[in-house]
Parts: C-alpha cells; sequence; structure tokens
C-alpha cells in the first residue's frame, strides 16, 4: 500500500472546484421484508428470518411490501421530487454470496421518485439546494462474517459464513445530482445534507435512520476540476461512510489526495475507496476496470407499481413539518440564535426540549436543564440525552417547582440528580432528600439576622450604599441552611434589614 | 442483423461463473446467435402501436400488508446448503491473495 500524499485543503480549493454525488441507503422500519413476510427484527438468531422467496429458491414468488411502497412516496415528496405513475423493479445480477437469489431487485431507468432536491442549513444558517436525481427501492442483502484473515477482513480469508436474515430487508436509495458551487464548503455540505436526511427520514416515521446501526449508510463519490472547467474529473467512490463526521472528513481527505494526485500530473482512477474511521484517510478499494454489467431487466415476477394520482395526494397531504422549517419555527418561538439551534439539534435535545414545554415548562427553563445539567451528565456517562432517566414531563415538573420558589437551582440539580438515580418522580425525591427551599420566613429571618450579626464589617458596607457586598452575606445565609433557601428572598431580606434599596 | 461474438459469449460465460472450452465457446456462439435472431424477428413483426412487454397481465400494483408471516427454521432453512457453520451458510473463499 502506497503512503497517499496530500496537499493542503487550502491549496487543493485555491486551484480545483470539487464535485460531489452522494448516495445515501436507508433501511426501512417495515415489520417485514421488501418482497416477503419474513420478520426484520434485530438481533435474531443467524438465518432464523429467512423463507423460500429471500434465499432465491426456485418458484417463490416475491410480492412487494406496500408500506414499503408507501414509505418510498413519502421520501420522494418530501424531497420535492415527482412520483413515477408508473414504474417497475428490475433485476440487479451479480456473482457475489451475500444475495442468494444471485440478483438484488432493483430499480433501473424507472426510479419511483425522481427530480427533487432538498435544502440544508449550515451551521451559519446559510442555505444550500442539494439536487435530487432519484430515490427508488431495492432491497438489502446478507450478512458476511470471513472467516481466517487475520482481521475478519475478506482479504486472505479461507472461507465465509452468511446469514440471510438481512437479506430482503426494504432499502430506499436516494441519489443526488452532482453537487457543484460549494467549494471550500463541499464536506460541510455532505455533512449537512446527510444531517438533514436523516431528520427527514425520521420525521417521517419511515424508518429510525440510525447510522450506528448500519439503518442508513452514505457513498461519497467526489471529483476535482480546475476552477473556471465545465467538464467533470474523474470520480472516486467512498464507500459505507457511516457517521456523520466522516461524511465530511471522507469528501475533505478525496478533495485534497486528488488534488495532490492532479497536480502532480497524474490521473484519478475510477475505484472504490474505503474509508477508515481510525485517520479519516481512505484507501483503494477495486479498480472499476470495465463498467460493471449488471445486465438490468425488468423483474418478471414483480407486476409494476402505478401510484394513483390521488394517493399520491393524499400521501402529500399527510406529511409532517419538515425538519428545517419547524426548526426555524421553533427557533423562533424559542428565541434562540442559529448556532445555538445547531447545538440543541447536535445535542438530539429537540424534541425533548418540545416533549417538556408542551408539558408546561417555559421555552427557556426547558433549554437550561436539557441542554445545560442533562447534557453535561449524558456526556460524562457516555449516552444519548433520550436515553436518560428521566422524561420531558419530570423535567418539566422540576421548572415548576423552580418557578413556584420551592427549589432553587441548585436544589433543582439534586432533585434532577435523585431522579436519574431512580429515587422516584420529582416530588418524592424533594421528600425523601427533604430539598425544600427554606421559605418560612421566620427561620429565613433568624438566619439573615445571625449572618448580620456575625459579618458587622459587611453589614455596615452595605448601609453606606456598597449594595454588591451583600452577596457575601447571601452567601453566609445560604451556607446555615444548606442551600436550601431562594436567594433572591434571602438577598431581599438583607437588604430590608440594613435599610437599603436593592 | 442481430449477432453474438464469440468474445461475449466468453464475457457472459465469466460472468455466469461458467467454465466453457473453445470448442464449446464456438459452439454456443453459433446456437445464441439462432435464438437472438429468431427473438429479432419479433421487433420485426411488432407495429409502433406494440410496446415492449415485460409482463403479460395487464395487472399493477399487486401489494402485501406489512404483516409477519413464520419463516423457516434455521434448520430448514440450511438443510439445502452444501456447506454450513456456525448456523450460516458456508461459501468458499471470495477473493483470492492480492
Amino acid at each position: 500500500m502506497t503512503v497517499t500524499e496530500l496537499v493542503s485543503y487550502e491549496e487543493a480549493l485555491a486551484t480545483f472546484e470539487p464535485v460531489m454525488g452522494l448516495e445515501v441507503h436507508v433501511e426501512l422500519g417495515t415489520k417485514t421484508k421488501m418482497f416477503c413476510g419474513c420478520s426484520t427484527e434485530l438481533g435474531a438468531e443467524p438465518n432464523s428470518q429467512t423463507c423460500p422467496t429471500c434465499l432465491g429458491m426456485p418458484g417463490s414468488l416475491p410480492v412487494v411490501n406496500a408500506v414499503g411502497v408507501e414509505s418510498a412516496v413519502k421520501i420522494g415528496l418530501a424531497l420535492n421530487c415527482e412520483i413515477a405513475e408508473w414504474c417497475r423493479f428490475a433485476r440487479k445480477n451479480y456473482f457475489y454470496p451475500d444475495m442468494p437469489k444471485n440478483f438484488q431487485t432493483s430499480q433501473y431507468d424507472e426510479p419511483i421518485a425522481f427530480n427533487g432536491y432538498l435544502d440544508v442549513q449550515l451551521e451559519d444558517g446559510e442555505v444550500f439546494r442539494v439536487e435530487i436525481e432519484r430515490a427508488h427501492m431495492e432491497e438489502d442483502t446478507g450478512k458476511s462474517t470471513h472467516v481466517g484473515g487475520a482481521t475478519g477482513r475478506i482479504h486472505g480469508a479461507s472461507h465465509s459464513l452468511l446469514d440471510y436474515n438481512r437479506a430482503g430487508i426494504p432499502l430506499i436509495e436516494i441519489v443526488t445530482k452532482p453537487i457543484t458551487g460549494a467549494g471550500e464548503r463541499a464536506p460541510e455540505v455532505a455533512k449537512a445534507y446527510v444531517a438533514e436526511l436523516r431528520e427527514l427520514i425520521k420525521a417521517l416515521g419511515v424508518s429510525e435512520a440510525r447510522m450506528e446501526m448500519g439503518q442508513m449508510r452514505c457513498d461519497v463519490n467526489l471529483s476535482l476540476m480546475p476552477k473556471g472547467a465545465q467538464k467533470f474529473g474523474t470520480r472516486s467512490e467512498t464507500k459505507n461512510v457511516n457517521s456523520l463526521r466522516s461524511v465530511e472528513r471522507a469528501a475533505r481527505f478525496e478533495i485534497q489526495r486528488h488534488a495532490a494526485v492532479l497536480s502532480s500530473g497524474g490521473t484519478i482512477l475510477q475505484e472504490t475507496r474505503h474509508f477508515h474511521e481510525e485517520d479519516g484517510s481512505t484507501t483503494s478499494g477495486r479498480i472499476k476496470e470495465e463498467a460493471e454489467d449488471y445486465r438490468y431487466f425488468p423483474e418478471p415476477d414483480l407486476v409494476p407499481v402505478a401510484p394513483s394520482r390521488e394517493w399520491v395526494e393524499e400521501l402529500r397531504a399527510g406529511l409532517p413539518e419538515l425538519p428545517r422549517v419547524r426548526r426555524n419555527r421553533l427557533r423562533e418561538e424559542w428565541g434562540v440564535s442559529e448556532h445555538d439551534m445547531q447545538s440543541i439539534l447536535n445535542a438530539g435535545a429537540v424534541d425533548l426540549i418540545v416533549a417538556t414545554i408542551e408539558a408546561g415548562a417555559d421555552a427557556a427553563s426547558a433549554r437550561k436543564w436539557w441542554m445545560g445539567e442533562l447534557s453535561r451528565r449524558a456526556n460524562e456517562a457516555g449516552t444519548d440525552l433520550a436515553a436518560m432517566e428521566i422524561t420531558p414531563e419530570q423535567v418539566a415538573r422540576v421548572c415548576a417547582l423552580v418557578a413556584e420558589g420551592f427549589l432553587n437551582d441548585k436544589l433543582a440539580r439534586q432533585v434532577i440528580e435523585g431522579v436519574l438515580a431512580g429515587e422516584g418522580a420529582p416530588d418524592e425525591v424533594v421528600e425523601k432528600r427533604g430539598l425544600k427551599v427554606v421559605s418560612d420566613e421566620g427561620a429565613l429571618g433568624t438566619a439573615v439576622d445571625e449572618a448580620i450579626a456575625a459579618n458587622a464589617g459587611i453589614a455596615d458596607k452595605i448601609r453606606s450604599g456598597k449594595v454588591a457586598a451583600a452577596g457575601a452575606l447571601v452567601g453566609a445565609v445560604m451556607k446555615a441552611t444548606r442551600g436550601q433557601a431562594d436567594a433572591a428572598r434571602v438577598r431581599e431580606l438583607i437588604l430590608e434589614r440594613l435599610g437599603v434599596e436593592g | 442483423m442481430p449477432g453474438i461474438t464469440r468474445e461475449e459469449v466468453a464475457h457472459l460465460a465469466r460472468l455466469s461463473r461458467l467454465e466453457l472450452k473453445a470448442e464449446e465457446l464456438d459452439h454456443f456462439a453459433e446456437q445464441l446467435d439462432v435464438i437472438i435472431g429468431a427473438v429479432a424477428r419479433v421487433s420485426d413483426v411488432a407495429d409502433e402501436d406494440v410496446p415492449p412487454t415485460s409482463h403479460p397481465l395487464p395487472l399493477t400494483n399487486v401489494m402485501r400488508a406489512d404483516e409477519v408471516r413464520p419463516s423457516l427454521t434455521p434448520q430448514e432453512a440450511l438443510s439445502g446448503a452444501p456447506a454450513q457453520e456456525q448456523q450460516r451458510f458456508k461459501v468458499p473463499q471470495i477473493l483470492g491473495e492480492d
């Protein structure tokens, strides 16, 4: 393997214009496979979810999954595509053991959805339109385990083992048109596109689109052409880039690698490349020495799909608010900046905050707890916010307790800690831990008097007008009440006692 | 004039993982040529008003509800496998040494 020399990113972009094409495969969340009634449940024992159809037995006949077609139409509509009035499946023939039929049932020149776009928003708020070439229906392949090689890779393996549970699970492949004009922001656009697509798929409810589970996978095709040129260069196809961060890194690496090759007078081979998570590099896969010869032909065992216009319009009318539109609406309602909204999105907190507000909290408090204390704890535990053992309703209750003056922020943090530790609902934690703010004015008054008496010097300063010094006395009272006092009320009492206007 | 060359037959054989001897390539090229010629005559007969047909019946939208049906047991699924290991289909080496 030759070590790839790279040129700096800035240098690459000074000379060349990147052109990208992104192919995303989404595994649908249907209960059954695309062409047979086998379950798609994850984690089943090997080869326990197969039947004559998905095993490619002679005489078996596929029948398409209605929800699979409906999901494809919904995705197409959400991507502003035209929906075919009539389209067919096609056999993509290839010789490889991950498909027992020796072909993948896909769509060729008649995709169910075509000619659309997705607007994606970059971190600074700039909106970039990514044109969609097509979205078509197909099926996933089986899972290979390579045995006998050093690292479980196919190279050097003595033989391979196949589990066909995944073979036949519905896939939608979404292909962009060449993305031009993104310039130095190309890697960022690639990442934002995949992120937006994932949000869209989730909002449609057609898949959980969890990239770490392989439910959404991305191929990054990239080429460079000299600035100002019209003709695209030769592209490389980096396969299976399976996280948002990796999509950005893979595009960036390929820009630098292509630029190095082209600048030194070399030529780019049209080849597939493998992405390496460890260092963000890509290495050569197989060279496409000849155009792949898939010998596509119409699938004779499946009849054409002809979505009626009435049905398409019905599905269009039922589309949810699109994620970017929803985010912008929420951003305005919550009064936060683009940047803050991006952080909220990245933290996976949008829906949690919405649910907390629906449970009665105000937007600022809901956002504060999810993005502050709870994000910090999720980070520490290395888990997702959504996986935290606290519900939006419980967070809303904590917000209410603070708003009503029963808790201050410090106590509220302890309540959250208690809920996360399984001590029960917020009110139970308050009860068990005895966490209520000292609201007994008598007890508080005594604590204030004691603090003034013990800090006569400070008290004098306050009397003479140095109101800022009150902080030290507030601290003393908070300490005396073990943090269970309402600091604002303590301050009021101190100033009142000392005859100073706050 | 339709036709299939010996090279095309060799290519198809490779895609199909069929090992054909030299005389077989000649033989099949000749036979396939006749078959393609026969099929091509259908195109001559069909006029502009006859669209290409991939399905003989005028059916569309035959779909199945998304309901789970019983699968085969792993034992049944693997019963026809030439070789198996760890409840999986065992296949020969896919890539040779580089």
